[in-house]
């Protein structure tokens, strides 16, 4: 015997072997479909179950049971042991070669089997049992059974198998045996899925045992163990499980060494997991024999289990059984092609639907194996053929899949579509009524708002449905009551008695005035109408009476009616009391009144009856005379018609029809008369009857209704239920208004409760400031009902007249209405609901809630008085109500209002009656003065709540400095657009600050002609301010609005031209003596300062300056030569030899001309140079400072700053008095002579940043001591053609250092009229204009002064010039042209660039150019252009850029075959090669018809042609594909023009000649300045005849004349011409001419002013000035 | 010296660019200015500044850090306009090209006290691909025109930035006479 461990090692390790075979068998049990094992198993359980019940009750034979299971467990090992040495004998041996096989792992498992089984033979156990037996034997029985399966599996099993494969077989066997109908093989490796069933088995096992032993989990069984427990009896079925078990291995040795084999090598892994089991399974192996000794009798129990138990070998189905078993379940679709003939059905052919030309779709690819898969599977279903077609090939659509993917469509969008609903496109009209502001409230008329008042008293209602009966009583009472007050008030029964009275009055005057006989005929008709006005007059008054009694009946009958309704409901609802007043009357005088009333109206009446039985005698008269002839006639015809009786019954039937007819009408004469007298008496009683209906008795008592509320309601408490409702349900509701302006919404009252009297009261007024014209002014009230409103009534209020104004309007009571349908369950008799008054219910009244409302609008008067209301005369409604018409006032319309005059003749004419109070108002209107006291409105807040977020009230914004420099400042007002620091405290803002603002302020309004001269031009002025703030608003609006590349800088992308020329850079040489210009570095303007910038003046050279004349030369007669069109520039002059001045002091040269250039008033200088062609060559640097250092763009933009190039001329005279000194000392003077300037407004400079070019030089017309130097030394080559111009030239170079950037133009895009078409099509003109020649300008639309967009061709339209200048050369055309031409130069030039800071270029129209007095270069070149087209001349406007003025229009004629180009605003004119013409590029040509573009690769005027009709050269803007849709013109139709004001001119003239005297003493601080009276006359007259001839050719004879004068003088001087605009320029011009600086003791001035008037206040100024030294 | 009835408020700022945190890039430096209203003058200090180059740190933070000092005192009479400070960040692309790398801006804080700002950096977009391409291939990136439009919200509405990086910022702020002149600005922030 081994040691008790390693028994006990043995046990374990048999036991594992048990669980294992145990676990193995459960796992069948699960899965296996065997009935054996089924039924093994089945009896196994139901024994497990005996034995729980056995070990639950037997507690007393647990020590004998222990015994015998000792025992029998020790003959059980015995037994095993011998079965097994058995087995190893028998059944291992085929087995073992298996194994063999199999390898090298398997050996190393089988090797602790044989330990084990050696161990196993240990104990040996030889006692036999019945049931131990018959299990041998079974045992036996399967062994063999299996043993010839085997062989026979051996036997069958082809020889080629591979070992391992057989071995896989067996496993296999095995499941095919647990699930036959599982196809599924296992794939997986025979160790890994062993391991999986293994692992799975022992964990059923476990939890079976724990299922069946009741064991929950492992925990417990530990624990029960471990703290030492009783035995208990649950744990013996496990041991009899156990020895039951390793019985059943024996039977299944075979499988289950497999098992244990392939288990083996995964013990390791189970270990851990069944760690806990085996402690558990040790403590029970060490309580063992506490079990043990029950175990005998259990087994008993099992030996009766295992005696159903049916030991049976495993069936095993053969490989190819089972395939062909399979084959009848699955089905393996072949590959191949199904033959044609299975697919289609039987006996018949398959038909290819393509060959019988039918159209077969194409079907979607699929590859053939797939097809084929397809087709057998079908094959394979039942009715499988119907899914074949006719050509046997599986039915399917030609291409199922759509090409476009397809959704259900949401409508069509053609043609289904309702034509109603189909859009149609209309262009925009501008709606007449939409935004219609009030005129005047514009800012040119001042800020003039208007104001509605709205003064919504309150309401009241006559009917709501919350009334109850005594209410609806009520109200019918006070509606009575208040007719009766009204009519009382009103009193026409009164009034109509007092007429009444005074027209019998006025007839008996008559009457006895002048008595029967002496009645006139007029006198009769007077009486006859006045007869007739009191005839009428009475009706009414009886008529009225009646009305009042029958008014005062009613009353008394409702409050009769409501007293009994009170009384019957036995509480009062409404305070309403009736009081009659009585009042006593005289019954005697009474009576005679009532009397003496019927006796007149009697007499009156008795009077009009004779009158009508008069005129009804005398009609009957008439007619029986008529009558009578008729009858006669009758009688004759009679006597006919008896002759003719015989004839017929029908004739004599006719005929009696005829007589009786004719009777007829002759018996109607004859009866008036009759009646009269009966009528008499009948009408004294009708009289009699009427006035005692109508009429209070006499005697009896006046009664005066009077209703007051003083009447007690009853309190609710004592009301029954229903009206205890009705009150609760009032006092819920609420009621407000709103008032709705125009269909807007603009206010609304506040809620008021309704009141128990059903009357609200508002009492709000609301002020409405309002910009459109009023429409309508509608006011809704609204019920409120705890939060939802509805919408009770809508009222209309008609809207006033201009002359109601607030404070003396009456209210209105405008009546309301409802139709909604209210029903209450209470008293409340609700809304167009039948309810009576009756107990019976009859007589069914059904009520609509009504009411009125009280309101009153009018218009609101402000401070001063003045209404503000709109003006009447532009009411644009005509008859605006129904209402009206019937009015007084709408008969003479609504404007008559305000004129009384018309008014009062419409009274007068109409003769309305002044009692009549209908007409009181009329009459009123008529005698007082309409302005009665007015009122202050204060102001309605749209936003009530803003006073509560208000920070300082407005008053205090308004007071305070501070809070009014910071508004300001955030304003951008001008003066503090960059105000710094403003101060913290109110008391440091100075008062000062607010100053130049206020001033500022002031001028606006008041025109200052001080600084004007001219009261025209000073309104001009102004206007032109106002434009250019509106503008400059605009603009600072729109300088906020950015693009990208104001915030973001990106660098564009290269092109590709750009990238190649980089490219090739790169390529080419390197050349570092080529210099290379360097762009320029641009500044933008923000951050500079003053000295920052410089303006650089390059003055390089000049041609043809004057030379000086010696005095003595007798020049001769210069000959004018007559100037033509074809020789425009020919000299006129005969040149002059230009001789060395022996006359002066010292011997110079011709001439040493130096020039000067001023700027800022900042002087410099070159140095002087000799000769008539000088060449300097020089740079002048001029500082540059900014107005108020103000940088921006807008402000350099807008500066009027002119650089001022003038060429002087140096003399130098020998002072030197003693002549002894000439050898020793120089002592000169110097003096220079103003001989020419040119003149570049700064603005020009900055917006072209350099200005290069040769320039003429604007010299005056004569200048003394000067003349023209011809170049007589070559008379060819260049200096010919520049001979041919006259003037001189000067060449200059100006830029600013450092370049400034200009400013862009606005980039908003214009409202404008024009049609959009045209608009595109101008765009795509532009652009391509842009991409073609991108230094051509064109233009297509420009925009006009009210900032719209206008196409160009519209501005021009022939225009007649004032007719003065027409008539002033009748015969020469060319001399008018020129005289035109200066007119238009003499219309001052703005350039839009200093106006409206480079904002845009605004054309104005002519009429506005010539009012303004002020324009561009376009509006000159338009209004010349236009004139010459009137002039029947062939005229172009001409796109270009000139210098110095850049991008300019100028204007092109068309004369005898030459071209001749117009600067319009110098008035001077080119022929097309003109070498000094200013204009150097031509962008595009205009006319009133059509736009050409310039496409000749040249664009120098020079070098190209001008016939627009060659399309290669002119691209036109409107072609035959585009035309020309007819543009109506901008311009008017003609021009009105001022007549030239002579007296005002001569005003002028003395005024500038003042004005420049004083300034040129002013300018010589320090030297007296000696004015030469007689020189000054003389220059005076010679100024006219300057202006005649346009300033030309008359400096010969001028000169001669002065010199003749004044031969003792040496006079310099010139005249100096400009176009009027301001003193300011002119002072400037003559300041920067420099005379004033002639500084020599003896000097004299002599000062001459002309001004020349033209039509349209278009002055031209001449200024003459010369200084005159004596010479003795 | 002081005065009872002060017609100006001071506001000293002591502070310190303090470094940024932008993942992708490296050798930054960046630049600042101030942007204030009208009624605000700088009395003493500097009213811009650019600071070093800085490398990225080799911790793990792989933070910029500049310590660059803004020492300024402005003096105001009102405080609208309160200044802001714009900071610029700059640096070099894979090209070598000095580009800009984000701009930011953020108001001096009200209170007194120490405060400590991130303000998150962002760069104009380019306004398209090829642009954007370009821009990278010549090292020209977007920029705006001046850093100061970044603290006026006028015409942002035309760009298009994306964001990168952040730069913080502390500020030491002390007052003057603010109260004196009515402008409360609430309880000093404990420092």
């Amino acid at each position: 015997m081994a040691s008790p461990s390693d028994l006990r090692e043995k046990i374990r390790k048999k036991r594992r072997a048990l669980q294992e075979s145990l676990a193995k068998s459960k796992d069948d049990v699960d899965t296996q479909a065997l009935v054996t094992t089924e039924m093994e198993m089945s009896r196994d359980r139901g024994r497990t179950e005996v034995e729980q019940e056995l070990s639950g009750s037997q507690e007393q034979q647990v020590t004998t049971l222990k015994q015998t299971l000792k025992a029998q467990r020790m003959r059980r090992r015995r037994k095993l042991l011998s079965d097994t040495t058995a087995e190893a004998t028998r059944g291992e041996q085929p087995m073992g070669t298996e194994l063999s096989e199999v390898g090298e792992p398997l050996d190393s498992v089988t090797k602790p089997r044989s330990t084990w089984h050696t161990q196993r033979d240990l104990p040996p156990l030889p006692v036999e049992t019945p049931l131990r037996r018959r299990v041998a034997e079974k045992l036996k029985a399967a062994r063999s059974k299996a043993e010839t399966l085997l062989q026979q599996e051996a036997l069958s099993e082809p020889t080629s198998c591979l070992q391992s494969l057989r071995d896989r077989e067996t496993l296999t066997r095995f499941d095919v045996e647990t699930d036959p109908g599982l196809l599924s093989r296992e794939a997986g490796d025979l160790s890994t899925a062993a391991r999986v069933k293994f692992q799975d088995v022992a964990h059923r096992v476990r939890q079976k045992a724990e299922m069946e032993t009741g064991l929950p989990t492992a925990e417990m069984a530990y624990n029960f163990f471990t703290f030492n427990f009783d035995p208990e009896p649950q744990e013996e079925p496990v041991k009899h499980q156990k020895k039951r078990k390793s019985r059943r291995r024996d039977r299944a040795e075979e499988e289950e060494e497999e098992e244990e084999e392939e288990g083996d090598s995964h013990r390791e892994e189970e270990e851990a997991g069944a760690e806990q089991e085996e402690e558990q399974e040790e403590g029970r192996d060490e309580d063992a024999p506490l079990v043990g000794d029950q175990g005998s009798e259990l087994f008993i129990i099992d030996q009766t289990a295992q005696d159903f138990l049916e030991v049976k070998a495993v069936d095993y189905v053969g490989y190819h059984s089972r395939v062909q078993r399979e084959s009848e379940v699955l089905f393996t679709p072949s590959l191949r092609t199904v033959p044609a003939s299975s697919k289609v059905p039987e006996n018949m052919q398959p038909r290819y639907m393509e060959d019988e030309g039918l159209y077969v779709g194409e079907r979607p690819p699929m590859s053939r194996v797939n097809q084929n898969i397809l087709e057998n599977r079908i094959l394979q279903q039942d009715e499988g053929k119907k899914w074949f077609g006719d050509d046997g090939r599986v039915q399917a659509l030609p291409d199922p899949i759509k090409q476009s993917p397809t959704r259900p469509p949401l409508f069509s969008l053609e043609g289904d579509l309702d034509p109603a609903l189909q859009t149609v496109y209309r262009k925009a009209l501008k709606s007449k009524h939409a935004g219609r502001y009030i005129p005047g409230a514009g800012p040119g008329e001042g800020h003039r708002h208007c104001q509605l008042d709205v003064d919504v008293a309150g309401l009241i209602f006559s009917h709501h449905p919350l009334f109850s009966r005594e209410h609806v009583l009520g109200a019918r009472l006070a509606q009575l009551y208040d007719q009766h007050l009204a009519r009382q008030s009103r009193n026409l029964t009164g009034l109509l008695t007092d007429k009444l009275n005074g027209l019998r009055n006025a007839l008996r005057n008559i009457k006895d005035l002048h008595g029967e006989q002496g009645r006139s005929m007029a006198m009769r008709q007077r009486i006859v109408e006045y007869k007739e006005e009191v005839k009428n007059t009475r009706i009414l008054r009886n008529t009225e009476q009646e009305k009042d009694r029958t008014l005062l009946k009613s009353i008394v009958k409702v409050w009769k009616e409501m007293k009994a309704l009170r009384e019957f409901q036995r509480f009062t609802n409404t305070a309403y009391k009736l009081h009659l007043r009585r009042e006593l009357v005289e019954l005697q005088k009474d009576e005679q009144g009532f009397e003496a009333e019927i006796q007149t109206e009697l007499a009156e009446l008795k009077g009009e009856f004779e009158d009508e039985y008069q005129r009804k005698m005398e009609q009957y008269s008439q007619q029986h005379e008529e009558w009578r002839t008729w009858r006669r006639k009758q009688a004759r015809k009679k006597k006919k018609k008896a002759k003719m009786r015989d004839d017929g019954e029908e004739e004599e039937e006719e005929e009696e029809e005829e007589e009786q007819e004719e009777e007829f009408l002759g018996d109607e004469p004859p009866k008036p008369e009759l009646p009269e007298k009966q009528d008499w008496a009948l009408a004294e009683q009708q009289v009699r009857e009427r006035a005692s209906r109508w009429r209070r008795r006499p005697g009896e008592p006046v009664l005066v209704p009077e209703i007051s509320l003083s009447g007690s309601i009853t309190p609710t408490e004592q009301c029954p239920r229903g009206e205890i409702a009705r009150r609760e349900d009032i006092s819920k509701r609420s009621l407000l208004v709103k008032v709705l302006y125009n269909d807007k919404e603009v206010s609304r009252t506040d809620r008021r409760t309704l009141s128990s009297d059903f009357r609200v009261h508002f009492g709000q007024i609301f002020n409405l400031k309002i910009v459109n014209w009023p429409e309508s002014v509608r006011l809704q009230v609204f019920e409120v009902v705890g939060s939802s409103s509805s919408l009770l009534a809508e009222v209309f209020v008609p809207l006033p007249d201009t002359t109601v104004l607030t404070g003396s309007a009456p209210f209105q009571e405008l009546e309301f209405g409802s139709s909604q349908r209210v029903a209450f369950d209470h008293e409340g008799v609700g809304s167009d609901v039948p309810f009576s008054f009756e107990v019976d219910g009859s007589n069914k009244l059904t009520l609509l809630t009504s009411g009125k409302l009280s309101c009153c609008i009018s218009w609101a008067v402000d401070n001063n008085d003045v209404p503000l209301a709109p003006p009447t005369s532009q009411q644009p409604w005509g008859v605006r109500s129904g209402l009206r018409q019937m009015d007084a006032i709408a008969c003479i319309g609504a404007s008559g209002l305000s004129d009384m005059k018309k008014l009062s003749k419409w009274a007068a004419e109409s003769r309305l009656d002044p009692n009549d109070p209908s007409n009181a108002m009329l009459m009123q209107l008529l005698t007082v003065a309409s302005s009665g006291s007015m009122q202050m409105p204060d102001y309605f807040r749209l936003e009530q709540l803003q006073e509560e977020f208000n920070f300082v009230t407005d008053e205090e914004l308004q007071r305070s400095k501070r809070f009014r420099l910071l508004t300001l400042r955030s304003q951008e007002v001008a003066e503090f657009r960059n105000y710094k620091n403003i101060p913290a405290v109110e008391r440091e803002v100075s008062e000062k600050v607010f100053q130049d603002y206020e001033r500022r302020l002031q001028e606006g309004e008041v025109i200052d002609t001080r600084d004007h001269l001219d009261a025209h031009r000073a309104l001009v002025a102004k206007y032109l301010q106002k434009v250019q703030e509106s503008v400059v608003n605009r603009f600072l609006i729109s300088k906020h609005h950015f693009i990208l590349s104001d915030l973001v800088q990106e660098d564009e992308v290269p092109s590709i031209g750009v990238l190649g020329l980089n490219l090739f850079k790169l390529a080419e040489p390197k050349r570092p003596l080529k210099p290379q210009r360097k762009e320029r570095k641009k500044v933008t303007a923000q951050n500079l300062s003053d000295g920052d910038i410089k303006v650089l003046v390059n003055i390089i050279r000049a041609y043809d300056i004057p030379i000086r004349k010696p005095l003595s030369s007798k020049p001769a007669m210069a000959s004018k030569s007559a100037r033509s069109f074809k020789e425009p520039f020919a000299a006129g002059q005969s040149s002059q030899s230009a001789l060395q001045g022996g006359d002066w002091p010292l011997s110079q040269s011709q001439i040493r001309p130096f020039v000067e250039v001023s700027f800022q008033r900042t002087v410099c200088q070159t140095t002087t140079a000799d000769g008539p062609n000088p060449c300097w060559n020089e740079e002048l640097e001029l500082p540059f400072s900014a107005p108020n250092g103000d940088y921006s763009t807008s402000s350099l933009q807008s500066m009027k700053d002119e650089v001022f190039i003038n060429i002087f001329d140096e003399m130098v005279f020998d002072i030197t008095e003693d002549e002894r000194e000439r050898g020793s000392s120089v002592h000169t003077r110097i003096e220079r002579h103003w001989l020419g300037s040119v003149k570049i407004p700064f603005s020009t400079v900055y917006l072209q940043s350099r200005i290069d070019g040769t320039f003429k030089v604007q010299s005056p017309a004569v200048l003394l001591g000067y003349s023209k130097e011809r170049s007589l030394a070559s008379e060819g080559g260049y200096d010919a053609v520049r001979c041919l111009s006259e003037g001189s030239f000067i060449t200059l170079f100006i830029t600013i250092q450092p370049q400034l950037i200009p400013g862009e133009s606005v980039r908003e895009r214009f409202d404008t009229q024009e049609e959009e078409r045209l608009l595109q099509a101008a765009e795509v003109f532009q652009r391509d204009a842009a991409l073609c020649f991108p230094g051509r300008p064109c233009i297509t639309t420009v925009i006009d002064i009210n900032g719209r967009a206008v196409f160009v061709t519209r501005y021009i339209r022939a225009l007649s010039p004032p007719q003065e200048l027409l008539d002033a050369f009748p015969n020469s055309p060319q001399e008018t042209m020129d005289l035109v031409a200066r007119y238009v130069s003499l219309i001052p030039s703005l350039p839009d660039s200093v106006s409206f800071a480079g904002i845009c270029d605004i054309w104005s129209t002519c009429d506005q150019f010539l009012t303004l007095l002020a324009g561009d270069e376009e509006e000159h070149a338009v209004l010349l252009c236009n004139y010459f087209l009137f002039m029947k001349k062939k005229a172009w406007l001409i796109i270009g850029t000139a210098v110095p003025e850049g991008p300019t229009a100028y204007v092109l004629t068309y004369e005898q075959g030459h071209y001749l180009i117009w600067d319009p605003s110098k008035g001077q004119y080119y022929g097309q090669y003109d070498t000094f013409c200013p204009l150097q590029t031509v962008g595009c040509l205009i006319n009133a018809d059509n736009v050409w573009f310039n496409l000749q690769p040249y664009d120098a005027p020079m070098r190209m042609s001008f016939d627009v009709t060659r399309s290669k050269l002119w691209k036109p803007f409107f072609s035959r594909a585009f035309p020309n849709p007819g543009l109506s013109s901008v311009q008017p139709e003609e021009i009105a023009y001022n007549r030239p004001d002579k007296a005002a001119a001569a005003e002028l003239q003395d005024r500038i000649e003042k004005v420049l005297k004083e300034k040129i003493m002013e300018w010589r601080p320090r030297h007296p300045t000696r004015w030469n009276r007689y020189c000054t006359s003389t220059l005076r007259h010679f100024l006219p005849k300057l202006e005649l001839s346009g300033g030309r050719d008359v400096g010969e004879e001028h000169r001669l004349e002065l010199h003749n004068l004044l031969g003792d003088y040496r006079i310099s001087g010139f005249p100096l011409h400009m176009a009027f605009s301001e003193l300011h320029p002119l002072m400037e011009m003559v300041y920067s001419t420099g005379v004033h600086n002639v500084e020599a003791p003896s000097i004299e001035f002599a000062l001459a002013v002309y001004v020349h008037p033209y039509p349209s206040s278009v002055l031209s100024v001449w200024v003459y000035l010369a200084s005159l030294v004596r010479t003795r | 010296m002081a005065t009872s009835n002060p017609s100006v408020f001071l506001l000293m700022i002591n502070g310190q660019i303090e470094g940024a945190d932008f993942p992708e890039y490296d050798e930054l430096y960046c630049k600042y200015c101030f942007v204030y209203g009208h009624d605000w003058a700088p009395t003493s200090g500097l009213e811009e500044g650019i600071s070093q180059i800085s490398s990225r740190g080799r911790d793990t933070r792989h933070g910029l850090v500049w310590n660059f000092p803004v020492e300024i005192t402005f003096k105001s009479t009102n405080p609208f306009g309160w200044p802001q400070i714009v900071v610029s960040v700059y640096g070099p692309d894979t090209f070598g090209n000095d580009v800009v790398r984000g701009y930011g801006a953020v108001h001096v804080p009200v209170t007194p006290g120490k405060h400590v700002k991130t303000i998150p950096m962002f760069v104009p977009e380019s306004t398209s691909r090829l642009q954007k391409f370009t821009s990278w291939l010549m090292g020209r990136r977007p920029e705006f025109t001046d850093p100061k439009v970044i603290a006026q919200g006028e015409g942002r509405e035309v760009t298009r930035v994306h964001s990168q990086g952040s730069v913080s910022f502390s500020f030491n702020i002390v007052t003057k006479d603010m109260k004196k002149l009515g402008y409360d600005v609430g309880h000093p922030r404990d420092v």
